[in-house]
């Protein structure tokens, strides 16, 4: 086998952990998600009540000088907040033995990107991913879609909150009408994809069954019955609605169904194995993963496991480039640097040796440019600044190791062996250790997965 | 340093000219000789304080606490407009015809007044709800026959979604360094060498790092790492305008002939004298510097500072203005023909303002934008109004270039 199924589908091979097997790597998928209870998160109401509770400080505040300090000193506590828990992500990246369900919660929190644009709420996200995405990932897509489309950051994000049905009773006394942003993502992005063949009609007939969605204090969702638009809806062919009053219940009934369209499993099947095999995926792979999605109503373990099993998962073809964070944990899980290091890194160093980086790599820190999520292409990725950034980065970690390890050694603890013949000499010709290992850090076998 | 070989080119999927190594054969393809420079002004600019119009009585009655007209230091352009004297240093630009401006103009954008949407519909160049998730520069590119990929360049590190699509276009930050001893640069050449993608990344990101920096073979060491700490921390913090104009000037010279960039600072909700003065100075010291580093080529250039939407007509509580609507465009360049404020003046009587508050555009900041492309590239009306600026109405030809 060329490749390891640690560097394919986890977050890369590590000193500290002997590497799993493609059996292990899903019997723990299978099993409970220790790492988040070895780095505890908070969840999306804990952190959306604490941003407005900087916000309402901030804004309390008249002016002059004490209250101009005072306000300096939440915005820094409120992203050094931030900031821990961009490093807890990190932590747990390159602590866990079980990188395939961090490697997927990456990939589910960025196919349901939200995005916030102000600083504060910007640091909502990393609850709204704890507690509508992650505990999904090994579950089924069904369950994981209801919680991320009903939850208060996608239904802020994509003004949901602002849609009203037009013949609703509030929609007839105010004159507000449709919003049908959400609605269409969730048939665009979310489900069947963008060249399933639904028309216009249905993206309205779905805004308008979703009509009805609130939000209150901004972060609990709730159903408003007199925003609802009247009537029965059909999406996609399926009719919802109508006789019943309306209620949140019509609304999970369609996304159950969206759920296991065929061209929903089709359009997801093939993300997934773009996302971790290759951009131009094996045709035979997705067919296959998509019969294990129909054959079990959508349920990951199934298709991750058809995904692992097929022959075209371990062709001898450059993997894809790692996304900037991605590269980042790898390497710090290759180089051993202790998680408890990294999770109680102080703000200073969380800023310049994470965020400022992700940055010049391409890659802001839930900084998505829209409900697309990050680009998908190799090609974004590895432009001349962005490599520049990763090549400083890797050179700049390596250089600042107290004794950087035998680049020689180091080759092996990254890559096992997939380095290339190149890659070797190179290493164990380096001026330095550092270079070495900086070098092994920046070379195509490591960036890519 | 290997040299590319053209299966490499070929699986990259980019043509010759893709590559620095081969500039010769670039220049000799090249598909134009005009330039196009467009400076996003990330804030909204206050296009009422910049070209002041002193002569319409309602602007000194809203706005009691600013300085207006020649009066109060601004230069008189034409008796009715006045050039704000953070602007003094392009004075000689306006005298020789050079520089211009179009009032009253914004882009479809309206009543949210979000600096984050209304620069991603500006970028986009399209309608409101259009959902673009590409730039309009880069779908002008799609229409010039012959461009490569270093036809067009976005300058920093703003993700610039202006030439973001599907052609491929190049990016440089000037805070963006590769700092590599002699020894680890030959290494990591053999190391990428049969990889395509990551081969011919790093020759450009050498010789663009080149460029700005000049041979490193003498850093090493501390001085070495230092310099990568600062290309990190420099991804947190404004660019020097400067630094970005020379670069932009520079490639501009070479194989560039479209370049983006930004100037923030804009947002002057609070004590605007100042924080105008300073953004101007700015975006000043940007067009000089394009001029200079342009040299004879600066007379086939057009520079279009455009801004997402402007600010109220009225001063507010703090000595600043708050998010509005109409703008104005600013125009520079040898190839423009300045010396002239465009556009149809609205008015700034109550019933006169957009939402009674605002300055009432009266044209599409597109339209302007289309005739500049029609001019330097031939863009024809049809690619214009149906894929650069989808669904827009061009109008009549404004006269904006020589």
């Amino acid at each position: 086998m060329s490749f390891h199924a640690q560097i394919r589908f986890g977050t890369g091979l590590s000193p500290a952990h002997p590497p799993a097997s493609r059996d292990e790597m899903l019997a723990r998928l299978a099993g409970p998600d220790q790492i988040a209870a070895a780095f505890p998160q908070e969840g999306y109401a804990a952190r959306a009540e604490r941003a407005l509770e900087f916000v309402a400080a901030r804004r309390d505040l008249t002016q002059g000088e004490a209250e101009a300090a005072l306000s300096e000193r939440l915005s820094r506590e409120m992203r050094e907040d931030n900031f821990r828990q961009m490093a807890l992500t990190l932590a747990r990246g390159v602590a866990s033995p079980d990188g395939l369900r961090e490697r997927l919660t990456w990939f589910w929190a960025d196919h349901f990107t939200t995005v916030r644009r102000s600083a504060a709420m910007r640091g909502a996200i990393t609850g709204y991913v704890e507690d509508a995405i992650r505990p999904h990932v090994a579950g089924r897509f069904g369950d994981m879609l209801a919680s991320a489309v009903l939850h208060p950051a996608m239904v802020l994000y994509l003004d949901q909150d602002r849609s009203v049905g037009p013949n609703s009773p509030a929609g007839l006394r105010t004159g507000l009408s449709l919003n049908e942003n959400l609605a269409r993502e969730v048939l665009e992005l979310h489900t069947l994809g963008v060249d399933a063949g639904y028309s216009q009609r249905d993206v309205r007939e779905m805004a308008e069954l979703l009509t009805g969605i609130g939000i209150r204090q901004r972060r609990e969702l709730i159903f408003r019955p007199g925003h609802a638009e009247p009537g029965a809806e059909t999406v996609f062919g399926a009719t919802y609605g109508g006789a019943r009053s309306a209620d949140l219940s019509e609304i999970r009934a369609a996304l159950h169904d969206l759920a296991l369209r065929p061209e929903t499993a089709r359009h997801i099947c093939g993300k997934l194995a773009d996302y971790f095999i290759s951009d131009t995926p094996d045709p035979g792979l997705i067919d296959t993963m998509a019969a294990a999605w129909d054959d079990t109503g959508g349920a990951f373990l199934p298709v991750l496991d058809t995904m692992l099993s097929h022959p075209a998962a371990w062709a001898d073809v450059p993997g894809r480039v790692k996304r900037p964070f991605h590269f980042i944990t790898s390497a710090l899980r290759a180089l051993g640097t202790p998680p408890d290091q990294i999770a109680n890194a102080s703000r200073q160093r969380v800023n310049t040796r994470l965020n400022l980086p992700l940055i010049a790599m391409g890659q802001r820190w839930q900084g998505a440019a829209g409900p697309d999520g990050y680009f998908d292409d190799d090609r974004e990725w590895i432009r001349p600044q962005t490599l520049a950034a990763r090549i400083g980065w890797a050179m700049l970690t390596a250089s600042e190791m107290p004794r950087p390890p035998d680049p020689r050694d180091f080759v092996v603890t990254a890559l096992g062996d997939t380095a290339s013949p190149d890659l070797r000499r190179a290493a164990a010709r380096a001026e330095t250790r550092a270079e070495g290992v900086g070098i092994v850090l920046a070379a195509p076998e490591f960036q890519r997965s | 340093m290997p040299a590319i070989t053209r299966r490499q080119m070929l699986a990259l999927g980019c043509s010759a000219a893709a590559s620095p190594l081969i500039t010769p054969v670039a220049f000799a393809s090249l598909p134009t000789d005009h330039r196009l420079v467009v400076i996003i002004l990330r804030g909204a600019m206050d296009g009422l304080d910049v070209v002041q119009p002193y002569g319409d009585p309602a602007l000194a009655r809203l706005r009691p606490g600013f300085d207006i007209g020649p009066d109060a230091g601004a230069r008189d352009l034409d008796g009715f407009f006045a050039l704000h004297p953070g602007l003094r240093d392009l004075w000689p630009l306006w005298q020789a015809g050079e520089l211009g401006f179009a009032h009253a103009v914004s882009t479809p954008y309206r009543n949210a007044r979000s600096h984050f949407d209304g620069q991603d519909l500006l970028e986009a160049g399209t309608g409101p709800g259009a959902d673009a998730r590409d730039g309009w520069l880069n779908r002008l590119v799609q229409t010039i026959p012959g461009a490569t990929r270093e036809t067009a360049l976005a300058v920093g590190r703003d993700e610039a979604l202006i030439l973001r699509g599907s052609a491929p276009t190049s990016d440089w930050s000037p805070a963006a360094r590769l700092l590599l001893s002699p020894a680890t640069s030959d290494l990591l050449a053999a190391v990428y060498h049969d990889d395509p993608l990551f081969q011919a990344t790093f020759d450009e990101a050498q010789f663009l790092s080149g460029l700005l920096h000049g041979d490193f073979s003498e850093a090493e060491g501390d001085g070495m790492m230092a310099g990568m700490q600062d290309a990190m921390a420099g991804a947190g913090q404004a660019e020097a305008v400067n630094v970005i104009a020379d670069f932009a000037a520079e490639r501009l010279r070479a194989e560039a002939r479209i370049a983006s960039f930004s100037i923030g600072g804009w947002d002057t909700h609070r004590s605007q004298q100042g924080g105008l003065t300073r953004a101007l100075g700015h975006l000043s010291t940007a067009i000089l510097r394009l001029r200079a580093g342009l040299g004879p080529d600066w007379s086939q250039t057009t520079v279009l500072a455009m801004t997402e939407f402007g600010r109220t007509a009225a001063e507010n509580g703090s000595g600043g203005t708050d998010h509005g609507t109409g703008s104005a465009l600013i125009m520079a360049g040898g190839a423009v023909r300045g010396g002239m404020v465009l556009g149809d003046w609205p008015g700034l009587e109550e019933a006169a303002l957009f939402d009674r508050r605002d300055l009432m555009p009266t044209r599409d900041i597109r339209a302007y934008a289309g005739w500049a492309m029609a001019g330097l590239f031939g863009t024809d009306r049809g690619a214009l109004e149906g894929q650069v600026f989808p669904g827009l109405d061009l109008g009549a030809d404004p006269g904006l270039l020589r």
